[in-house]
């Protein structure tokens, strides 16, 4: 049974259509951490709020556990939900904090000391217990708000980018601690966020948005190896996909798989380029390569190639060399519509 | 850039003497006056010690005015606190002619002391008064036994009390509404997830997070309130009997209209303790807010 | 049908509704009577048998003319308008230099004297009249609109100084330097650069100042006795009475002449000086 599932959902303010949504059909499986994905004002946390029963729904249902929940309050929906902010309420004590929503609950003390500790020994804040929010780090915070959370045991999970106020480094293995977390206690989950690293990261779906409509649902692997349209293409993956215009449709390909002709290692055909490079930044691992097409299809586009830095012997600024892409990571999407299309031969 | 050092001491030094000069300095007089004879008039100065305390604190009318001036102060304040909590979270949305009721609402605040009071002792006349005029209407009362607001002790210090509520709450909505406005909407947002209904809500959320701007709203208005003569004044001058009579009020008839300056002085010092207690406070809050 | 939330909702709404009501009635009333009472005739208003709240004969202009004509309301106005733009003069040139020079003022010391300026508003005119009367007869100034200019500042100087501070603290500091990098002395950096950029401020602190000014009883109660040097204030509620009896067909109307404008200019600057009381609360 699906654990949330929307219905033609849609939310159009007032003034202006920022972060508006519109027609969205949504179904999460049990279990699953679903990420909502898109760029500002692409109505993510708009719908997530109106799943929480934040925001009230211009039309459309929402459905929680199999039933309507669109008439019930936020506490009525059986949800927890962890802000961007935290929202951790300052004058208490972080156990104050935890224990806040059982409490309105009225569910008696000792069970509430119980589901406590249970929370926060899951989170490894127990000894945190007796300060206040001010006092402790953000990521101390970011742990204390998933333990507010998950304490009342809900149905569903709800983050609105809960990792966007940590600093770079500390990001990466909080994302890693929620993700091992969220299988461990096995609710489903709905997490928002505008970085697709995180996505492909921690999504077991990921729904790609873009400005109130969703453009692809699928796995990292759907939606990266197969977008749908040149939004979710060009969206995902960094430096994103190179698009260019050909008759009536357009060709894409990643810069991963633009490589010098004889280092790509894939199957199948190839289709090949003279490419220029006119200039390339070294990142560690690899390094990429912006450049223009010499003759050929696609004569003075620019495109770019991420290659390994193992690979990259003589490929110098102001060089020209034959670089090949294989058919089979050919995308090919309809010029009009932008969205995918079956694939075609290039001409040459 | 620095060799100006001595711009800086010239630009506020102006600023520093008038105050040092028309505050501090009478500041001191008062207490000096307090322990000395002088009169309107009078030449000379003697120090007698604490003879104006003892004969002030031997005087029933100020004993009285003593009682009166914390019941004032306190049953005010109570009353400001409540009504200002419920206006200003009324007030807390944007609502159509927000504006115009704000205009409204300040009004009280905004008129003059003085001009507001004499408004309220019309509408509380004993003979006109249009209070009278609907109890009656209503049955509530005989038309010959009417209330008589200013002139029955009881009703009076209720009058009193009242018409000063009534010229304190716009300052202190304005106050908690700025606090409240403070509150992060997503704080509300997780009580509401979490499950907390209303009063919840309002109490143990809302409320508690609101307590330092609410300190800061009631010691101010303890102070403006204890040291306020201008309501009473006007209203009853302190009667009937002096059973309105204040600290401030008798200093007054006292100092001012009685010509005795070292009594008058002397009652006036009485305030003195409540503004030291009231200013710590007020530091206190004011030290924790830049910590935080 | 209606379900719990949007019940709920709407309960809330009603009630919400009638807390703005009430309050907005009981805390204007008296004005709203004071409108009525102008404009009603004496024998209207002596009759205990009319219902107070309607005009049971035709309205009159009658308190207005006696108002204007007969008493020294006129005067009285401007005594105050008089003493009101001293004041605000005399505040000006003292608060906006010390309130920049303080707002400036690098280390702890800065601030600290800006609160102690403060706390001297707080000290009360019913502490300080008593020697402040001897003080003003000592110069001679007794019963003169000029005792009031004297001592008027002492709280309008402290008032308008932090209000400035709050301003003056929200202008960042790269400018003042980058002023004085482009070639202005700090003095000509304050007169050429702060001041242009602060009249929004600047107009807020002579708009309160000035309602300061004529919000004050006591000093004036004190300081001034007769009738034709007295201020607005002091002058309605004190002398517009034959023995024991207000007029207050015209007592009224005066109130209501008073209150109205400076409510009115108040609710405009109020959103300004809130905006400075917070911007300045942090830092």
């Amino acid at each position: 049974m699906a654990v949330v599932e929307t219905r033609k959902l849609t939310k159009i303010f007032k003034r202006g259509n920022v972060g508006a949504v519109v027609n969205v059909d949504l179904e999460s499986r049990e279990g699953e951490f679903l990420v909502l994905l898109g760029p500002s004002g692409s109505g993510k946390t708009t719908l997530l709020r109106m799943i929480a029963g934040l925001e009230e729904p211009t039309s459309g249902e929402i459905l929680i556990g199999g039933r309507v929940v669109n008439d019930l309050t936020p506490r009525e929906r059986g949800i927890a939900m962890v802000f961007q902010s935290y929202a951790l309420y300052p004058h208490l004590t972080v156990y104050k904090n935890i224990v806040f929503p059982l409490k309105a609950q009225g569910v008696p003390k000792e069970k509430r000391e119980r589901q406590a500790e249970w929370a926060a020994s899951l989170l490894g804040i127990k000894h945190l217990f007796h300060r206040r929010p001010r006092e402790l780090s953000g990521g101390e915070r970011q742990r204390v708000a998933v333990a507010r959370a998950i304490v009342r045991e809900p149905l569903l999970f709800l983050l609105d980018e809960p990792l966007s106020n940590l600093d770079a480094k500390l990001r990466a293995s909080a994302r890693e601690e929620l993700e091992q977390f969220q299988k461990r206690i096995g609710t489903t989950a709905i997490y928002v966020t505008h970085d697709q690293v995180e996505a492909m990261a921690m999504g077991d779906r990921v729904v790609v948005m873009s400005l109130g409509s969703v453009r692809q649902i699928g796995t990292p692997a759907d939606v990266y190896d197969e977008p749908a349209d040149t939004f979710v293409a060009t969206f995902l993956g960094s430096p994103p996909m190179n698009l260019l215009p050909a008759d009536d449709f357009i060709v894409g390909f990643r810069p991963e798989h633009f490589l010098p002709a004889g280092v790509a290692e894939r199957p199948g055909e190839h289709v090949s380029f003279r490419f220029h490079i006119t200039h390339s930044e070294y990142l560690g691992a690899e390094r990429i390569l912006y450049g223009v097409f010499d003759g050929g299809l696609f004569h003075d586009r620019k495109a770019v190639s991420r290659i390994p830095s193992t690979h990259d012997a003589g490929m110098n600024d102001a060089s020209t060399h034959t670089f090949a892409v294989a058919q089979q990571d050919l995308k090919f999407f309809d010029r009009q519509t932008e969205k995918r299309t079956a694939p075609r031969r290039l001409p040459s | 850039m620095r060799q100006q050092r001595w711009l800086g001491p010239v630009m506020f030094m102006p600023a520093i003497i008038y105050i040092v000069a028309l505050v501090g300095v009478p500041f001191l007089m008062a207490f000096v006056y307090s322990v000395g004879d002088v009169k309107v008039g009078s030449e000379g100065y003697h120090f007698v010690g604490l003879h104006n305390f003892k004969s002030v604190l031997q005087n029933p009318t100020f004993l009285l005015a003593l009682r009166n001036s914390f019941l004032f102060t306190i049953v005010s304040q109570i009353l400001v606190l409540i009504s200002a909590t419920m206006l200003s979270l009324a007030l807390k949305n944007a609502f159509p002619g927000r504006r115009f009721f704000r205009f409204l609402i300040l009004l009280p605040w905004v008129a003059p002391v003085s001009i507001g009071s004499i408004g309220w002792k019309w509408i509380l006349d004993s003979l006109y008064s249009v209070i009278n005029w609907v109890l009656v209407r209503f049955h509530f009362v005989s038309q010959f036994d009417t209330p008589v607001w200013l002139g029955e002790p009881k009703l009076a210090m209720m009058s009193v009390i009242l018409v000063h509520t009534w010229h304190m709450m716009p300052f202190a909505t304005v106050i908690l509404l700025a606090g409240l406005t403070a509150i992060p909407k997503d704080i509300i947002e997780a009580a509401a997830v979490d499950g907390s209904g209303f009063f919840r809500t309002q109490f143990q959320i809302i409320l508690p997070m609101m307590l330092p701007i609410i300190s800061v709203a009631v010691l101010f208005g303890a102070i403006f309130t204890f040291t306020d003569m201008t309501v009473i004044y006007i209203l009853t001058r302190g009667g009937p009997y002096d059973t309105t009579q204040v600290i401030p009020s008798l200093a007054f008839f006292t100092g001012i209209l009685g010509s005795d300056l070292a009594e008058g002085a002397a009652i006036s010092i009485f305030m003195v303790p409540l503004l030291v207690i009231a200013t710590y406070f007020v530091l206190r809050q004011a030290h924790r807010a830049e910590v935080t | 049908m209606a379900s719990p939330k949007r019940f709920r909702t709407w309960f809330a709404l009603i009630v919400t509704w009638i807390v703005r009501l009430t309050f907005a009635v009981l805390l204007a009333f008296p004005f709203y009577w004071m409108l009525i009472t102008t404009f009603k005739r004496t024998t209207d208003l002596y009759n205990l048998d009319n219902n107070p709240f309607i005009f049971n004969e035709p309205p009159t202009l009658e308190h207005l003319r006696l108002l204007f004509t007969e008493t020294m309301f006129l005067r009285w106005v401007g005594n105050t308008v008089f003493a009101g733009i001293i004041v605000v003069i005399v505040t000006l040139l003292l608060a906006v230099p010390a309130a920049y020079a303080l707002a400036r003022l690098t280390g702890g010391w800065g601030a600290q004297v800006g609160i102690a300026v403060f706390l001297t508003y707080l000290v009360p005119s019913t502490l300080l009249f008593i020697p402040l009367s001897k003080v003003v007869a000592t110069l001679g100034l007794q019963d003169t609109i000029w005792s009031v200019i004297l001592v008027y500042p002492s709280f309008t100087i402290p008032f308008s100084t932090w209000l400035l501070m709050g301003f003056f603290k929200s202008i960042p500091r790269d400018l003042d330097d980058a002023a004085m990098v482009d070639g202005l002395s700090r003095w000509g950096a304050f007169v050429k650069l702060m001041i242009p950029m602060s009249t929004s401020g600047i107009l807020t602190v002579v708009i309160f100042a000035f309602t300061l000014v004529t919000q004050e009883f006591v000093y004036a109660l004190t300081f001034i006795s007769s009738a034709s040097h007295q201020t607005v204030g002091v002058g309605v509620p004190t002398f517009l009475v034959r023995g024991d009896v207000y007029y207050w067909g015209s007592l009224m109307a005066a109130c209501i002449i008073t209150s109205l404008p400076i409510g009115i200019l108040y609710n405009f600057f109020l959103d300004r000086f809130i905006e400075g009381f917070t911007v300045g609360a942090v830092k």
